[in-house]
């Protein structure tokens, strides 16, 4: 199945100043996905993303200034509708993200419209503690019931997405702040999506620094709840601007 | 109410509706940003001409002092034009966000259309 799927297939990789890390990220995902369509999302990055990523191969759409990382997706899942590819896997341009596991997801969509990899599930070494743990932990149980499945780990960016949820992306993947993971969940639940979630190993950083530390984490908490409570009140369709 | 300021009261709201109506004439203003304004400058144009109609509205509403009723008013327009103004803002985000991403997509298509271009004008001066 899997080499198949992979044609139509667009990996999309946000990227905001990740130099250090994107030009081994990039060639990690074609050494261990061989052939991948792989579209990397440069967010008005101030340092050399963009002509790091296009010398390791990879296309580079290069947004004018930050939208953020929903921004940057939604950019990816229109740019996926345009080329005609019917998946979309969003890896992170960190090296977080192993692309080894990115046939397991691709899998999983056989059966599912968005599948989440999951960091806690069992594999890796991936721990975080204190409010943040706990803002997951609510999230989590939230979301798992607006989702209809049991979903441990909603704010991971290991992401793959079905034709249907990319349609839906493509036309309202929100921008906000974490509302890239968390309203996108439940923006595809009340599309109809089937979400799954697979369990990933989840690495350290390769370079550059991660866009929340520990230090912020009791702002995160809050953020993530507020985030969630308007994710949930919003109406079923969201957007104001129509697109083309 | 004494005479030099019953004449500043009208002039200051004749002022204010003078300059937004102007704003609105040289096409600096869109009507529908105006609306507050025009309603607050109407307003204080009525109760600078007519200070009884305020005598007569504050007890009316339960306000011991006219006056409390003119600054409940005032902030009251203040709020619904910072209101409005923070909706138009999203309204605008979103669509530059829009007009960020069709950017990035056609400096794509074209990055690769000038590559095509350059790879098949080689091809011709080789063959
Ligand atoms: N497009 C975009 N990507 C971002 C932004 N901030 C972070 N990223 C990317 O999102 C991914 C995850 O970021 P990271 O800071 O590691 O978040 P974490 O893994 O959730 O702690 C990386 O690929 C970053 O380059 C942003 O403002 N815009
Ligand atoms: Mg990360």
């Amino acid at each position: 199945m899997v080499e198949s799927a992979w044609e139509r297939t667009l990996v999309v990789m946000p990227a905001f100043n990740e130099e250090e890390s994107i030009g081994d990220v990039i060639r990690e995902v074609f050494a261990k996905l061989p052939g991948m369509n792989l579209l990397v999302v440069d967010d008005g990055s101030v340092d050399d993303t963009a002509r790091v990523a296009r010398k390791a191969g990879a296309m580079v759409a290069v947004l004018p200034f930050n939208l953020g990382v929903g921004g940057a997706m939604r950019a990816g899942f229109k740019f996926a509708i345009e080329r005609g590819y019917r998946n979309v896997v969003q890896i992170d341009a960190d090296g977080q993200h192993d692309p080894a596991s990115a046939p397991r997801l691709l899998e999983a969509l056989e059966s599912a419209d968005l599948v989440i990899g999951a960091r806690f599930a069992g594999e890796g070494e991936y721990r975080v503690t204190g409010p943040r743990k706990w803002a997951m932990r609510i999230l989590a149980v939230t979301l798992s019931r607006t989702a209809g499945a049991r979903l441990t780990d909603t704010t991971s960016g290991y992401r793959a997405a079905g034709p249907k949820a990319v349609a839906v992306f493509a036309a309202h993947y929100p921008a906000e702040y974490l509302g890239d993971t968390i309203e996108a969940l439940v923006i595809a639940a009340r599309s109809g999506c089937v979400i799954r979630q697979v369990p990933v190993a989840m690495r350290v950083r390769s370079g550059g620094v991660p866009s929340h530390d520990p230090g912020r984490a009791a702002a995160y908490l809050g953020r993530a709840c507020i985030a969630l409570l308007f994710a949930l009140a919003r109406p079923s369709s969201p957007g104001l601007v129509r697109d083309a | 109410m004494e005479t030099p300021s019953y004449i500043f009261g009208i002039v200051s709201a004749a002022l204010v509706l003078g300059v937004v109506v102007e704003l609105l004439r040289r096409r600096q203003l869109r009507e529908r940003h105006a609306l507050w304004w025009l309603v607050a400058g109407v307003l204080a144009l009525i109760v600078g001409i007519f200070p009884s109609t305020l005598r007569w509205a504050a007890p009316l509403l339960g306000f011991e002092l006219p006056i409390n009723l003119v600054f409940f008013v005032s902030i009251g327009i203040l709020v619904l034009v910072a209101l409005q103004h923070s909706a138009e803002l999203t309204l605008l985000e979103s669509k530059t966000r829009v007009l960020a991403e069709q950017s990035a997509l056609q400096d794509l298509r074209l990055r690769a259309l000038e590559q095509q271009l350059a790879l098949e004008t080689a091809k011709k001066r080789q063959g």
